[in-house]
């Protein structure tokens, strides 16, 4: 029985007894040396268990007693997940070297923190839900701050800490108000407690309370404060995970306990969820218009794709889920590309920021800057790119589900959106000649940015066939 | 061929994709190889779509060359031509070469401009060959980035303002109708457009924070659908993106914005609105109408005033384009065959009219009215071209600008005398500003010093000018060219509007008496 339990979490016990041999590994040779090697290493052996998740998996399997599940919804979220990890390994390489960051310790943290997302979207039951979510959370806040000479890196760790401390609290607090309530902390004991018309007033409580920890992990408003100063302060290799990894695993562990556990009461927490999409879409779409920071406008603008997500999410419907797995799925692909160009972005050496230096950038570097306008336009959702479908396939889910309100508010907010997207693009091509950027022609940042527009682009011809995976996923997470 | 359509379609995208991957280097030599690539491929795809036109059977309504492939999220690739988009075809692949041509002389960022403008085709052909609602919608939105680009760019001093107001107002109201698009599909099943025509949508009135919405959800998908259609054509009060896109824009940008853009409004009102909300359109039908004719008073009274060639032309383009809607919507066969008669000519007039203000604007750099005058001493050709175009768009008889507005006033007659009435006096209107703009540019003494150099047009430029010459004069005096091409599909389109809006008021009238 153990032999089965244990096959069954097998890559989380490769990954994990990986960053401890890698750790000690590290200590008692040359330490940061090993860095770069260790860096490969690291996105290779992601890269092997998502083809292994991905390909090898079937069926629906629950370990230790249903704490633990492994189903097409589980696999598809690790996958995405891993694969996101592992370009933002790759594409964080260089930069961190040159700007001497690359300590051991970080392809370790992200392991650990990668090995909490998988936990976390495959939890059972409230005790795993919690083992997962700070394990992610304690890597993610050191990584935060590992720049820890840095007054900005080491603020940003210390408010994502506090920050994210409050909201576990919110989050065990809840729990233990459902677990008073339902006498179990499984998640189908729970499902099996929340029958009938209404919750009872305790576990609604407990309700509430978990959906504001998971809003806060999935920075969706009102608990997304944390965000842009985080996403600021962090190093950008850094930033350029939280946007991605993290947010996927927060979603699919958001969508887990929502369906597993209250997937009965689907009336009781469909409002909660909408209210908070629409506020996620309007504030991102607003807060961003007045950034010149781009690291600042990238986190407002995750605010509001979070709020895009939640769309499907609020659905309740197996056609949300799925389209809320595209919707990550799309989102991930995009940001890396953004991202590998925000790592790029430098002048006479210094990382840039600051949304002013793009000017005319279209002019220096024609081909990179085609790219970004496609990522750009995509984040917007103008067709025909890949944005676009994402956008398309959580209203389709919505008004199949009879929420149109919700579809024309969203509707509203990406108009008001599309604005923000544009002045990058505006600077790019027809803005007023100044100190722009130079160097930054990074061959492998290049690529990563390149590879994710085509994709946005080829993508519209069968989404990679990702549509029948997540349609899978949704199927086995809806009953 | 099988995929006729298709190969239109993607010529110009695929040229585009050789000049972005393999064409390098800024110099000269770069510049005049990316002129000639864009010109042969535009020219390629003029010649390969007049096939379309040869094999094309007018007598047929349905939709002819149809291919049909799955896509994804239920999605389908779904293309195919009748005689009411045909010909939207035939004019986009008609135009191209000639807004290359025009652009000759462009000389920064040549190649961006060139796959700019090839895009820019793909998209435009593609919303008129498309029959899946979603890879319409997809095509229709695209051509904002290109658009967006072009003008942004190449663009006069108050580009910035320009190009952020075309993208944002046109981007707001198609939206909207994405939502629609979405809801029709969750309804009907399909996003196959023929079938959606076919499909009868709940028409039954309800309330909405205590409003009641007479014709239900067809009124509210109509609406959806009008805020987009009613901005891109552009209606009064929704105009005010047209003239500072217009001024900013390069000459090129101008034509295809005036000759292509505008009519997919038109075009979105004859293939989704009127057959696929029959009800919702009877309901608004008044409504649009008298936008219509206060789109032609007003803009032709604003044309009159202002001191901008490029302007004054935008207004006139909102004035012709409130014939276009009037006849639309009066949903009689004059009118909606004036209303398409009406967008092909003008897209050949407004066409000409911003290639000949490009003219003198490449000479002077500047489009102020007041720094003209007395033109014709030393332009006679440039005189006589722009004479001839600027009576067409008054719509002399013998030019084809006469047919359109001839045909859509008589179908408003028919729907309502004071409407006519009324649309009727903006004829008299655009008399008067188009003349006056003529007489202050080109007649008069030659006084200026600046201009005592001006030179006549170039081979060049009249050469792009002569085929325009040539349909303008050939519909105006043989109309049956297009009309035979778009009566019997405008016929069978009416034939439905009015069926579905005799059956629903049968309903209506059966459903109150069942219930004694």
């Amino acid at each position: 029985m153990l032999q089965a339990d244990l096959n069954i979490i097998l890559p989380e016990i490769i990954l994990s007894v990986f960053a401890m041999l890698a750790l000690v590994g590290a200590v008692y040779t040359s330490k940061d040396k090993m860095a770069p090697m260790l860096m490969w290493i690291t996105a290779s052996l992601f890269v092997v268990l998502a083809a292994w998740i991905g390909m090898n998996g079937s069926g629906d399997n629950a370990a230790f007693g249903g704490m633990y599940s492994d189903d097409a919804f589980s696999r598809f979220a690790k996958v995405v997940i891993l694969l996101s990890a592992a370009a933002v390994i790759v594409m964080s390489q260089e930069y961190a070297q040159r700007r001497g960051m690359l300590k051991f310790e970080y392809p370790i943290l992200i392991t650990l923190a990668v090995v909490g997302m998988m936990v976390m979207v495959s939890a059972g039951d409230l005790m795993t839900l919690y083992m997962g979510l700070e394990l992610q959370s304690l890597a993610l806040y050191v990584i935060a701050s590992i720049r820890r000479d840095s007054l900005k890196s080491t603020e940003a760790g210390l408010k994502y800490f506090v920050l994210g401390a409050l909201s576990s609290g919110l989050l065990l607090y809840g729990s233990s108000l459902v677990y008073g309530f339902s006498g179990t902390t499984l998640f189908s004991g729970i499902a099996q407690a929340a029958q009938g018309d209404h919750l009872p007033l305790g576990m609604l409580f407990g309700l509430v309370f978990m959906a504001s920890g998971f809003a806060f992990k999935v920075s969706a408003v009102p608990f997304h404060m944390w965000t842009p100063d985080v996403y600021e302060g962090a190093p950008t290799p850094v930033t350029a995970f939280f946007a991605t990894a993290p947010k996927v695993a927060a979603m699919g562990l958001f969508a887990r306990v929502m369906h597993d556990a209250f997937g009965g009461m689907v009336g009781d927490w469909q409002q909660i969820i909408a209210l908070l999409s629409v506020l996620s879409m309007f504030l991102g779409a607003i807060a961003a218009i007045g950034q010149r920071d781009i690291k600042r406008l990238m986190a407002y603008s995750s605010i509001a794709h979070m709020g895009y997500a939640l769309i499907g999410l609020a659905t309740g419907t197996e056609a949300g889920i799925s389209a809320m797995l595209i919707y990550m799925a799309i989102y991930v692909t995009m940001n890396i590309g953004t991202f590998a160009f925000i790592l790029s972005m430098e002048r006479d050496g210094q990382p840039v920021t600051s949304i002013d230096s793009l000017r005319l950038y279209a002019r220096s570097e024609p081909g990179k800057a085609m790219a970004v306008l496609i990522l750009m336009f995509s984040l917007a959702g103008v067709p025909p790119m890949l944005g676009f479908f994402a956008k398309l396939g959580v209203w389709q889910a919505a008004i199949q589900a009879d929420m149109v309100w919700l579809v024309v508010a969203s509707a509203v907010a990406s108009a008001i959106g599309a604005f923000y997207y544009l002045r990058i693009v505006f600077f790019m091509y027809f803005g007023e000649e100044a100190d722009g950027l130079n160097g930054g022609k990074s061959a492998m940042l290049s690529g990563v940015l390149v590879a994710s527009a085509a994709i946005m682009l080829i993508g519209i011809v069968n989404l990679f066939g990702i549509e029948g995976p997540a349609m899978a996923a949704a199927a086995t997470l809806v009953h | 061929m099988a995929n006729l359509l298709s190969i239109v379609t993607f010529i110009p995208a695929v040229a585009a994709l050789i000049l972005a991957i393999f064409l390098r280097g800024d110099d000269e030599a770069a510049n005049s190889r990316a002129k000639m690539l864009a010109l042969v491929a535009t020219a390629v795809t003029f010649l390969v779509s007049l096939f379309i036109l040869a094999e094309f059977d007018a007598s047929n309504p349905g939709m002819q060359y149809v291919e049909e492939r799955d896509w994804l999220m239920g999605l389908t690739y779904k293309m195919g031509v009748d005689g009411i988009s045909v010909l939207f075809v035939m004019l986009t692949t008609f135009m191209m070469p000639l807004v290359i041509l025009a652009s000759w002389g462009v000389s920064s960022r040549v190649k961006e401009y060139m796959i700019a403008f090839l895009l820019l085709e793909t998209l435009m052909l593609g919303v008129f060959m498309a029959l899946d609602m979603v890879l319409f919608y997809l095509f229709f939105e695209a051509g904002l980035i290109p658009m967006f680009l072009i003008i942004g760019i190449w663009g006069g001093a108050n580009r910035i303002y320009a190009s952020f107001k075309f993208f944002l107002y046109t981007f707001l109201g198609s939206v909207l109708m994405l939502v629609a698009m979405v809801m029709m599909y969750v309804d009907a099943g399909t996003t196959d457009m023929v079938a959606l025509a076919a499909h009868d949508f709940a028409s039954d009135n309800f309330s909405i924070l205590g409003i009641t919405v007479v014709g239900g959800l067809q009124t509210m998908m109509f609406l959806a659908f009008f805020a987009s259609f009613a901005v891109k054509m552009p209606m009064w009060p929704v105009h005010t993106w047209l003239p500072d896109a217009h001024v900013q824009a390069p000459t090129a940008g101008s034509v295809v914005l005036a000759a292509i853009l505008l009519k997919m409004g038109g075009y979105g009102f004859l293939r989704f609105s009127l057959p696929m909300f029959p009800v919702g359109a009877d309901v608004m039908t008044d409504f649009v109408l008298w936008l219509s004719v206060i789109a032609i008073v007003y803009t032709s009274l604003v044309a009159l005033v202002q001191e901008d060639m490029k302007k004054l032309i935008a207004y006139s383009s909102v004035a012709h384009m409130g014939y276009v809607t009037a006849g639309i919507f009066v949903a009689n066969q004059q009118g909606v065959d004036g209303a398409i008669f009406q967008m092909i000519s003008h897209g050949f007039i407004s066409g000409a009219l911003f290639l000949s203000v490009g003219v003198i604007y490449d000479r002077m750099h500047t489009r102020e009215i007041s720094a003209y005058g007395g033109l014709v001493n030393r332009m006679p050709a440039y005189a006589l071209i722009f004479m001839f175009f600027t009576m067409a768009n008054v719509g002399l008889p013998g030019t084809s600008g006469f047919v359109g507005e001839f045909l859509t006033l008589m179908g408003m007659f028919q729907y309502n005398t004071w409407i006519a009435a009324i649309a009727t006096s903006g004829v008299i209107f655009s008399a008067a500003y188009a003349l006056w703009l003529y007489r202050r540019v080109v007649f008069g003494d030659l006084i200026k010093e600046a201009l005592k150099t001006i030179e006549d047009m170039t081979s060049r430029e009249k050469w792009i000018m002569a085929p325009l010459i040539v349909m303008t004069l050939l519909l105006g005096v043989y109309p049956a060219l297009v009309l035979d091409i778009i009566g019997p599909s405008v016929e069978n389109l009416l034939h439905n509007y009015h069926s579905a809006l005799a059956q629903t008021a049968d309903h209506a009238a059966v459903a109150p008496a069942a219930t004694h």
